[in-house]
């Protein structure tokens, strides 16, 4: 029995702590608005609270907190990406992950289990090869596995010869890990409220104003407030809410669709990806199998689930692991995904000055949430664009330089 | 000594007592009948105890039978968390508790509850962390406590399948207002599709009481259904559960094994309420059970509930119940109103007359065990003073059996699912639904009907309307039903805390209140993260038992109404489903060529492309080198047979036609002679290289384009959609799978063709290099290209899909003499890069253009535009970023590279290898690379890090490899 939690059984009362800031009115001004109180922007809010000292901070939640995206992600950490850009980026964020409960003392529950992403041809196994020699040559966990491996890491797998897409080999990526998406957003949040960030849930900005290329106050549902800067960080909705400010952002928004079973005992460590049959599984230390595929074929801001993607993602599921054919879904929901051409995100400086970007999150948002929040902070704290996301700007594309990660994105996570 | 349950006929109206079952529990034999459920054949053996609870590992049995809930998860071989109250017991079924260790009646683990104190809401967030890296000491502990039944992890999966259905109205819920709803649509002459999850028809007429005799319902059900069952307009499906409401009542409806995918003009959602139990200390011992739960054991299963009884309500339906506990034989100790001044209907004025001690005012405060410690012994009972709190003095009352009618809730998933918006009225105190879509309606008890009279009114008028939007029904809409009943159903506040806790609100879950109301102190109060907080109503029945109470608790804590707190998003599906129906039979469609049975006939080796199978080579996989080596050979100095029927395969026509192809690939195409092919790039607008084929044009409205295999579809899906846009007068048909094709090639291919083809003068003058003809080949109509992937004298043949294996055996027996023979993918892709072909999405990865691969001369710099053009023109001012090149290796004693390893110039990674393979023909390995521009020069020197870091040198060379001046194509 961990000593945290002695307080709790030996106190007559429930030591109660209140984590966020209770409901009140929103100041007149503050000096940084945050759009969006998901794990990006509480993460945001924290850095600048604790590491930059700027606390006149609001966070303005259209919803709850971490009710979009990051309530809907399916929680997977990785790395194993393709572009020097991109894994240094995620190598950082992962590092970040490991210590992110001690952090801000909140149990995020991190799970080092490993990632094994399927290759059922050979051009899969070529692109395999090509993210493994990357990734291995930035000191990224990550290597080309053989059939043999495989059966050894996920001895349940299917790997029958004659199964339709035969399994060739696999992408083993051991830095691969998953932790509890809600608890990311709260301890930030928490973290951030008790250095005196003002956390406003139920408060949604409909309109941004500019006065000589500058914010100067965005209108929410419950009144003007005027800002020094503003962070946009809602996923889902990057280029709606960029539009307020008069900025147009390359993004389509995809619906992205996951479902989840009853809890039952553990038989499956790592998580288990195949962008040939479109399905990965993992299953949660709660014991239920969070699955989940591609996003939808059309771009739509609706958050349904469809039938067609519930049967889609039960038939890829079986074809891995057939035993799950007795397993009982309990629910299927949706995000949304803001897509950009490179598969990268768009983040730093805007067309507005004092207009900052954290957008452009597709589905690989979560896993980059601990180095958002440091290098977004940084960036609005001192103005200069961090080394590690100058890559992605949003100047790239009209650069052409684009950092692609396609080939390590899509049905994959 | 064992107890029998068992009630004599009439009761147990599911039960066929002619049949005996036997079966086994905690391997101990147990005998029922068939029509039996896993736990009401318990129950008959006086069994109760079920499971174990998810969390403290408290001993769980019978709360619903309506499988409903966590309670009842029992484990089969092959079929973990199953309910209790809904699997039937069949011959020798093994059945076993879940979730304990050592056995269930003397579950280890339940001394979690022992130290619940110390497990607060949501303690795992609080501790298990410090210091740095001890969460991942703790995971698998918390992991292997975590989870309910066992999966079987040899299981296979029996047959499932689908089918779609059709309906004018679709009734979900097979009640009286089901009933009602189906009979009146039917008499509008809509077809109607009635869907009901239990063995029988007739909802709640099968266990509730409607009057004081306990006849009623009975006569009522038994006219519906007749009426039901002889309307040649419905379609009754029972054991039918509707798993889901999609856009446009789309409706997954599960039955058995098959999945049924219904579409309905019209949905009429009759899908009732779900009783709610009382929540006080000790709440979920086994014997405390809802009324309805204890009615359907009574009625459906003849199965009596205990011997002595309290029954705890909140309205008259608990005198209903009492009345029925008293018919079964059970000595009702007392019935316990929480209401202060109730409104008895003729039941309850019934039941009062009859001497059973009633208890006005007063509530259950807690429940204690029996001596068995998983048993209801007896029950403390005290007067209410104040909204959920009691007096001191309590009374005890000893009983096997407690029973609660405390209120309802609708059953607003699916309606919710359609767009529904749930509410809470303050003087029922019940969730009320409104805002259903178009063509979606509600009858009966979920929208707050209660009476039998007026549920069947109610449902009438739900059918006019909605048989009058199918314009068949010319009936008036009768006007709202006015409710006949004077009190709600609902107790406001059937919640009684306890020093000691344990007054469950999710069962699920093992949440007390105390659960929940410190998670609202904790600042988690929006109702979303009082659920991720706590985890009410994230188990398995999706807080259908505890939504209301979640709400009502978190609505006083956090000075709100009920109204404004509201309950977590409904999603589908409705009740857990096994993923083999959602799977069906596995759909994954594998594409053969007309020629695939002659490549396995010829030992070849497949490999898959696409949803297609192409022969790797042909020959044993040991010997897989010197197949390869010899079909190389075999094309290089004679004559080799390709199968290139995957290869996309596009007709273009109309006026516009090269109006359009100008637009889509990167050349141009307007000026193309008629009889000519020309190379077709295509690029994306962000000026990608994405595929490429060739143009034949047959004449001048006439193109025939081809495309990879991988990217046919893609190609075709563009194209429509380009011209979505740019509307010229073309017509796009994909005929891949229309014509079949080989390509034939080597010196001697034009003396074996010529055997063949005699309408076509095949002379180097007359038929040159990227020409076309139309003809006949072996008799059969032919599509002739002179190309040269490979490198050689070759022709693609196209011909009529059906007929693709004639003209293999022709071609084979044609050039027997030369000793014609197949040759494979794999040769194919040595000998195009000998030759310097890329092949699309090897050689060219999502950023390439075409100046980067070399392709510069495919581009038309004369065009207005084509799609990408505006984007490689602005790339044409930037300076080059990389290359791709072609390399040898000089070094014999290097190890080759293999596709995708890193070129390295010191730390720094520059590019990659794209292709390499040993060449025959130049007696050194080779290959395509992407490197710095710096490093492009031919004659200068990169590095390759190949397998286990050892760094290679390559030298760049021209491309191609091979024939640099082409005579051999163009012989």
């Amino acid at each position: 029995m961990p000593f945290g939690l002695l307080k709790y059984g030996l106190s007559s009362e429930y030591p109660a702590q209140q984590h966020f800031s209770p409901p009140g009115d929103l100041k007149k001004h503050y000096d940084v608005v945050i759009i969006g109180a998901g794990g990006h922007g509480t993460g945001i809010a924290y850095h600048l609270a604790k590491y930059h000292g700027i606390t006149n901070v609001a966070i303005l939640e259209k919803s709850y907190l971490g009710g979009g995206n990051t309530a809907r992600n399916t929680a997977v950490i990785r790395s194993n990406y393709l572009t020097e850009e991109g894994v240094r980026f995620y190598r950082e964020s992962v590092k970040l992950w490991q210590n992110l409960s001690n952090e801000f003392d909140y149990n995020v529950m991190l799970e080092n289990r490993g990632q094994l992403t399927l290759a059922h041809s050979d051009a899969a196994v070529r692109s395999f090869r090509w993210r493994a020699e990357v990734n291995k040559h930035m000191g990224v966990r990550s290597e080309l596995v053989d059939r043999q491996q495989i059966a050894e890491l996920v001895p349940n797998l299917r790997m029958a010869e004659d199964a339709r897409f035969p399994i060739m080999a696999g992408l083993w990526h051991a830095d691969g890990a998953t932790a509890r998406h809600d608890a990311v957003v709260w301890g930030y949040a928490r973290g951030a409220c008790q250095r005196g960030v003002e956390l406003h849930q139920l408060t949604e900005v409909q309109d941004v104003e500019i006065t000589a290329g500058r914010v100067s106050a965005v209108r929410t549902n419950r009144g003007r407030v005027g800002c020094g800067a503003v962070v946009q960080a809602v996923a889902g909705a990057s280029s709606v809410v960029a539009n307020m400010a008069g900025i147009k952002l390359p993004i389509h928004s995809y619906p992205l669709q996951a479902m989840v079973t009853q809890p039952y005992k553990p038989l499956l460590t790592p998580h288990v990806s195949s962008p040939h049959v479109h399905v990965y599984v993992h299953q949660t230390s709660r014991g239920e199998f969070v699955i989940g595929g591609g996003s939808d074929p059309s771009p739509l801001y609706n958050t349904r689930a469809t039938l067609e993607q519930r049967e889609s993602l039960s038939a890829a599921a079986l074809e891995l692991f057939p035993f799950l054919a007795q397993a009982r879904l309990l629910r299927q929901w949706a995000g949304t995904t803001d897509m950009t051409p490179d598969y990268s995100p768009i983040m730093g400086l805007s067309p507005v000055e004092n207009y900052y970007l954290d957008a452009g999150w597709g589905t690989w948002g979560f896993k980059a949430t601990p180095i958002c929040g440091v290098s977004m902070a940084e960036l609005v704290a001192t103005q200069k664009v961090p080394d590690i996301i100058a890559p992605f700007a949003l100047e790239r594309f009209y650069r052409f330089e684009q950092i692609n990660e396609a080939g390590a994105t899509a049905a994959s996570h | 000594m064992t107890v029998d349950n068992r009630l004599p006929s009439p009761f147990g109206t599911l039960i066929d007592r002619s049949q005996t079952v036997e079966f086994s529990f905690e391997k101990k034999t147990i005998s029922g009948y068939a029509g039996d459920t896993v736990a009401s054949a318990l129950a008959a053996n006086n069994q109760w105890l079920l499971s174990r609870s998810f969390k403290y590992h408290r001993p769980r049995g019978v709360l619903t039978m309506a499988g409903q809930d966590a309670n009842s998860m029992v484990q089969l071989p092959s079929d973990p968390n199953a309910l209790a109250d809904r699997i039937d017991i069949s011959p020798g079924l093994k059945v076993m508790g879940q979730n304990y260790s050592g056995s269930l009646t003397r579950d280890r683990n339940a001394v979690l509850g022992l130290v619940s104190r110390f497990l607060p809401v949501a303690f795992y967030y609080k501790a298990f962390f410090k210091p740095r890296g001890m969460w991942q000491k703790w995971a698998p502990f918390f992991r292997h406590r975590a989870g309910l039944g066992r999966i079987d992890q040899n299981y296979q999966a029996d047959y499932h399948d689908k089918q779609y259905q059709f309906y004018d109205v679709a009734v979900v819920g097979g009640g009286p207002a089901g009933l009602a709803a189906a009979l009146a649509a039917a008499d509008s002459g809509a077809s109607v599709l009635l869907v009901d999850e239990n063995v029988r028809l007739g909802g709640s007429l099968n266990y509730a009481r409607n009057d004081a005799e306990g006849t009623q319902s009975g006569r009522v059900r038994d006219a519906l259904v007749a009426r039901v069952k002889a309307n040649p307009k419905i379609v009754a499906m029972s054991e039918a559960t509707c798993n889901g409401w999609f856009s446009d009542n789309w409706l997954p409806i599960i039955c058995r094994k098959r999945l049924y995918k219904v579409r309905a003009k019209q949905t009429i959602l009759c899908v009732g309420a779900i009783e709610q139990p009382a929540i006080f200390h000790n709440n979920d011992l086994p014997g405390v059970m809802l009324g309805s739960a204890a009615q359907r054991l009574i009625k459906l299963y003849a199965v009596r509930p205990g011997q002595s009884a309290v029954v705890l309500t909140g309205n008259n339906d608990g005198y209903a119940v009492a009345l029925d506990l008293i018919d079964a034989g059970v000595e009702v100790k007392a019935i316990v109103d929480l209401r202060d001044a109730p409104v008895y209907d003729a039941i309850a004025e019934h039941v009062s007359s009859l001497g059973i001690s009633v208890k006005v005012g007063h509530a259950v405060y807690a429940a204690k065990r029996n001596a068995s410690r998983l048993h209801l012994g007896s029950v403390d009972v005290r007067k209410i003073v104040d909204r959920g709190h009691c007096a001191t003095e309590s009374e005890t009352i000893n009983c096997d059996t407690l029973c609660m009618s405390v209120g309802y809730t609708p059953t607003y998933q699916l309606i919710c699912q359609a767009g529904g918006r749930l509410s809470y009225d303050d003087d029922s105190a019940m969730f009320t639904l409104s805002d259903c879509p178009e063509n979606c309606y509600t009858a009966g008890s979920v929208n707050g009907y209660w009476h039998l009279e007026d549920v069947i009114s109610d449902a009438e008028r739900a059918a006019i309307i909605a048989t009058q939007a199918l314009d068949v029904d010319r009936r008036e809409v009768p006007s709202a039903v006015v409710h006949q009943q004077t009190q709600s159903p609902n107790h406001p506040w059937p919640i009684f805390a306890h020093p000691k806790g344990c007054e469950f609100v999710d069962f699920d879950e093992d949440l007390q209140i105390a659960d929940i109301v410190n998670a609202t102190r904790d600042g988690y109060q929006h109702i979303q993260l009082v659920k991720r907080y706590s985890t009410c109503g994230m188990g398995p029945s999706q807080g259908r038992h505890s939504a209301l109470a979640t709400a009502r608790l978190v609505a006083d804590a956090t000075q709100r109404t009920v109204a404004q707190t509201g309950v977590t998003t409904a999603r589908p599906p409705f009740s857990a489903e096994h993923l083999a129906h959602s799977a069906g039979r596995s759909f994954y469609p594998a594409r053969r060529s007309n020629m695939h049975y002659r490549h396995l006939e010829s030992g070849a080796q497949m490999l898959q492309a696409g949803a297609w199978y192409r022969p790797a080579y042909y020959g044993q996989a040991p010997a897989r080198e010197d197949c390869i080596q010899r079909e190389v050979d075999n094309v290089r100095n004679n004559v080799g047979l390709i199968d290139v029927s995957t290869l996309g395969g596009i007709e273009v026509r109309g006026v516009d036609a090269g109006e359009f192809l100008n637009r889509f690939y990167t050349f141009g195409f307007l000026k193309q002679p008629v009889g000519r092919a020309r190379y077709a790039l295509l690029t994306n607008e962000a000026g990608v290289v994405i595929d490429d084929g060739v143009a034949c044009r047959f004449d001048e409205q006439h193109y025939y384009v081809t495309a990879t295999t991988g990217g046919a579809d893609r190609v075709y899906q563009s194209m429509l959609k380009w011209n979505a846009q740019w509307r010229l007068d073309v017509d796009i048909a994909n005929v891949t799978s229309a014509y079949a094709g080989v390509n034939i090639a080597g010196p001697n291919a034009r003396k074996v063709l010529a055997k063949l083809c005699t309408d076509i003068d095949l002379s180097a003058a007359a038929f040159p290099y990227m020409g076309v003809r139309e003809g006949t080949v072996a008799g059969i109509a032919a599509r002739v290209i002179r190309v040269g992937f490979v490198g050689e004298l070759g022709y693609e043949v196209h011909v009529p899909q059906h007929a693709g294996e004639a003209l293999w055996d022709a071609l084979i027996n044609a050039g027997e003499d030369c000793a014609i023979a197949p040759f494979g993918v794999e040769a194919q892709r040595l000998l195009r890069l000998e030759k310097g072909h890329i092949i699309i999405g090897q050689d060219t990865d999502a950023m390439s253009n075409p100046t980067e691969v070399q392709m510069g001369w495919a581009v038309s710099k004369l065009k207005p535009f084509f799609v990408g053009g505006r984007t490689l023109q602005e790339l044409g001012r930037l300076p080059l970023k990389r290359c791709l090149v072609g390399f040898v290796i000089d070094d014999p004693m290097a190890p080759i590279p293999l596709e995708s390893h890193l070129v390295v110039d010191g730390d720094k990674m520059t590019g990659r290898v794209t292709s390499v393979n040993y060449s025959p023909t130049l007696g050194k390995p080779i290959g395509l690379a992407y490197v710095p521009p710096n490093c492009a020069e031919t004659g200068g020197n990169f590095t390759i890090k190949s397998s286990g870091g050892v760094l290679v040198v390559a030298t760049v060379v021209d491309l191609p490899f091979y024939d640099a001046d082409n005579r051999r194509q163009e012989l």
